[in-house]
């Protein structure tokens, strides 16, 4: 189980960006983390991986336990070896190296050889795509199999927890409905997930349970359901009752509240 | 309105040749009119022009070689290239003329071993382990702490370590002549007429390996962590790729590289004398342009870079001698620059170099 509580992480020293939030991801489950661009969502991944320090960013307070152990100060290596990898937002696929190398660098911290051409035969067999285009730049490679591509090398460390930031991000809905039935697929095979998603409507299908953070802490939480039948973020995420220009959903609760007293 | 940009004017650009290749074209065939003058002039002084300049070339390669695997990993142009090749000629010298290992007065026992070739190369071999922990402790003392600085802070750092290692270097070399013993000496060997130098056979042979070696690294496991390093550090680390681990890899492999090269910095066609002098860390700069003109980040770059440079030097300094007083003395040590900006104006990162400077 992965239990962040009450983070607060500030960049340069000075720009506080998480503000005490506290998030849960038990064995098994699918966890969606939403919010608008900036809301931190990122900053929240790399808190878990390890990656803060390479934007000049520190955990200033609160904790991220990892089946019982703060890694807030972990290096990243350390944290894919105890069990979480992460698909970067962007994908980022190494994309002058082939498929298979990109693959290979997933595995990097599995030294048995025998555990690796297991993994790998899982990743080939998620992706048959990939499997066509083993030999292939991964730069010439299409965004959807770009994206598998990332998926597969996250798999790669034969991960207990897969945290995925923002995968549908530039897709078509078609290759969003493929990448999402691959993650309920990774999670059936006992990959527990933390989701990052600015859709929605993806994640909450597939989530066993729903955060949605603005600026730093979560705001909402609670059974996906229950979440997407919520007028806030229907009109918000979803936008299902939009009317012209997009607001924040700070504005929205805004708006209602000075509609009631109007009234 | 049908046309929306006015043609560009004849002298900037004529169909898909740029001005650089204009250049290049104006200078080309008058110079390859002028070679191919000379080889049916006189055919023995050609081949033996040709096989120096592979002789340089292949060391400058090796050298280019050094400074690509350093700065593919760590975006680091290494300026203390020049004094590990000089260490690393220091290093064999100790080990097979003083018969030392370096460092210590312990006799070394690998010089013993016969055929005498055998021994002296296993001792080359020692010494060049002794390169790889300098590299390794340079990176680990002067690098490694500097992650996350600007780029050019850590090049400054190299520089400074060139100074403070040519200081070291020095001192060892300056008190006694230094000899690296080379098996087979700086002679040489006919064909027909001309004659070859073994070194030029010898560095020939070496680059060769140099270059299939690095190729074969680069696709091992470690290899492929180094280019992944090299391509995006932060996706890298979130592989869990530990990039101290590779960037120390990366600067031993260098300093060993630079070694070789420093080896060969002490035979014809670079020197004449089979020691190692102060001038020998000297090579690293002479073997800068072919990095630049092959592109900082590519092998294949490296290896082009260096026999292109080494045949522009040698074949200059052969047949335009006669225009010394023209040019002046020395002019040959200014050809691989020349021969880089004019590259560089054709193609502005090098021939095999990639065009975007990825931030770190
Ligand atoms: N390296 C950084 N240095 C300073 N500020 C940053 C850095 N990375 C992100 N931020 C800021 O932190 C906030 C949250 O960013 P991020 O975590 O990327 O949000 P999200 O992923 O939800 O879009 C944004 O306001 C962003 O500008
Ligand atoms: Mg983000």
């Amino acid at each position: 189980m992965l239990e962040v509580a009450n983070l607060e992480v500030v960049y340069n020293e000075v720009i506080l960006v998480l503000r005490g939030l506290s998030i849960e991801v038990p064995d098994g489950n699918i966890v969606a983390l939403l919010g608008a661009n900036g809301a931190g969502k990122t900053t929240t991944v790399r808190s878990v991986c390890g990656l803060l320090d390479v934007h000049e960013g520190h955990v200033t307070k609160g904790s991220v336990n990892w089946r019982g152990t703060d890694i807030a100060h972990h290096s990243p290596a350390k944290i894919v070896e105890s069990g979480i990898t992460q698909v970067m937002e962007g994908r980022r696929v190494f994309a002058e190296l082939t498929v298979d190398e990109n693959l290979t660098t997933g595995g990097y911290t599995v030294k048995d050889k025998a555990k690796n051409q297991a993994a790998y035969d899982r990743v080939m067999e998620l992706f048959p795509r990939l499997a066509d285009r083993r030999t292939s730049t991964a730069g010439y490679l299409s965004g959807g199999e770009q994206q598998m591509l990332a998926i597969g090398r996250a798999m790669m460390a034969e991960p207990e927890l897969l945290v995925l930031d923002e995968p549908s991000l530039g897709l078509a809905p078609k290759l969003i409905e493929q990448i999402r039935d691959i993650i309920v697929e990774i999670n059936q095979q006992g990959t527990s997930v933390l989701l990052i998603e600015q859709n929605a409507m993806m994640a909450l299908s597939i989530a066993d349970y729903g955060y949605i953070m603005e600026t730093g802490k979560v705001v909402m939480d609670g059974d996906p359901k229950k979440l997407l039948a919520d007028d806030d973020v229907q009109e918000f995420y979803l936008g299902l009752h939009a009317e012209g220009a997009k607001k924040s959903f700070r504005d929205v609760k805004h708006y209602k509240r000075r509609k009631r007293w109007l009234s | 309105m049908t046309a929306t940009t006015a043609p560009r004017g004849w002298s900037y650009s004529l169909g898909k040749i740029s001005t650089g290749g204009w250049f290049l074209i104006g200078i080309g065939i008058p110079l390859g009119g002028y070679l191919v003058y000379e080889l049916f002039d006189d055919p023995v002084l050609f081949f033996q022009t040709t096989m120096k300049s592979f002789g340089l070339g292949s060391v400058y390669a090796i050298v280019a070689l050094g400074f690509v695997l350093i700065f593919k990993a760590t975006q680091t142009v290494n300026f203390a290239q020049g004094a590990l090749a000089a260490s690393g000629a220091l290093f064999v010298s100790y080990a097979v003329f003083d018969g030392h290992i370096p460092f210590t007065t312990l006799r070394n026992p690998l010089i013993e071993i016969e055929p005498e070739w055998l021994g002296w190369s296993l001792s080359v071999v020692m010494a060049l382990a002794f390169s790889a922990m300098l590299g390794l402790l340079i990176e680990r003392l002067a690098i490694r702490p500097m992650v996350g600085q600007p780029l050019f802070s850590v090049a400054v750092i190299t520089l400074g370590l060139e100074i403070v290692l040519r200081v070291f270097n020095n001192d060892a070399v300056e008190v006694d002549f230094r000899s690296l013993e080379i098996p087979y000496g700086t002679g040489g060997f006919t064909v027909g007429d001309a004659i070859v130098n073994w070194s030029y056979i010898a560095a020939m042979i070496t680059a060769t390996v140099a270059f299939v070696a690095v190729y074969i690294f680069y696709r091992t496991r470690t290899g492929i962590a180094m280019r992944a390093v090299a391509f995006d550090q932060e996706a890298a680390m979130a592989q869990g790729i530990n990039v101290g681990k590779v960037f120390a890899i990366a600067w031993a492999a260098g300093a060993v590289l630079a070694a070789i090269g420093g080896i060969f910095a002490t035979q014809p066609p670079v020197k004449q004398t089979g020691a190692v002098e102060p001038e020998t860390a000297n090579i690293a700069f002479r073997a800068l342009p072919a990095v630049i003109l092959g592109g900082l980040d590519s092998a294949t770059g490296a290896l082009v870079g260096g026999l292109i440079v080494g045949f522009a030097e040698i074949f200059a300094g052969q047949y335009l001698a006669g225009q010394t007083d023209l040019l002046g003395p020395g002019y040959t040590l200014i050809v691989p620059y020349v021969v880089m900006i004019v590259a560089l104006l054709v193609r502005p990162y090098g021939l095999f170099g990639t065009p975007e400077i990825r931030r770190v």
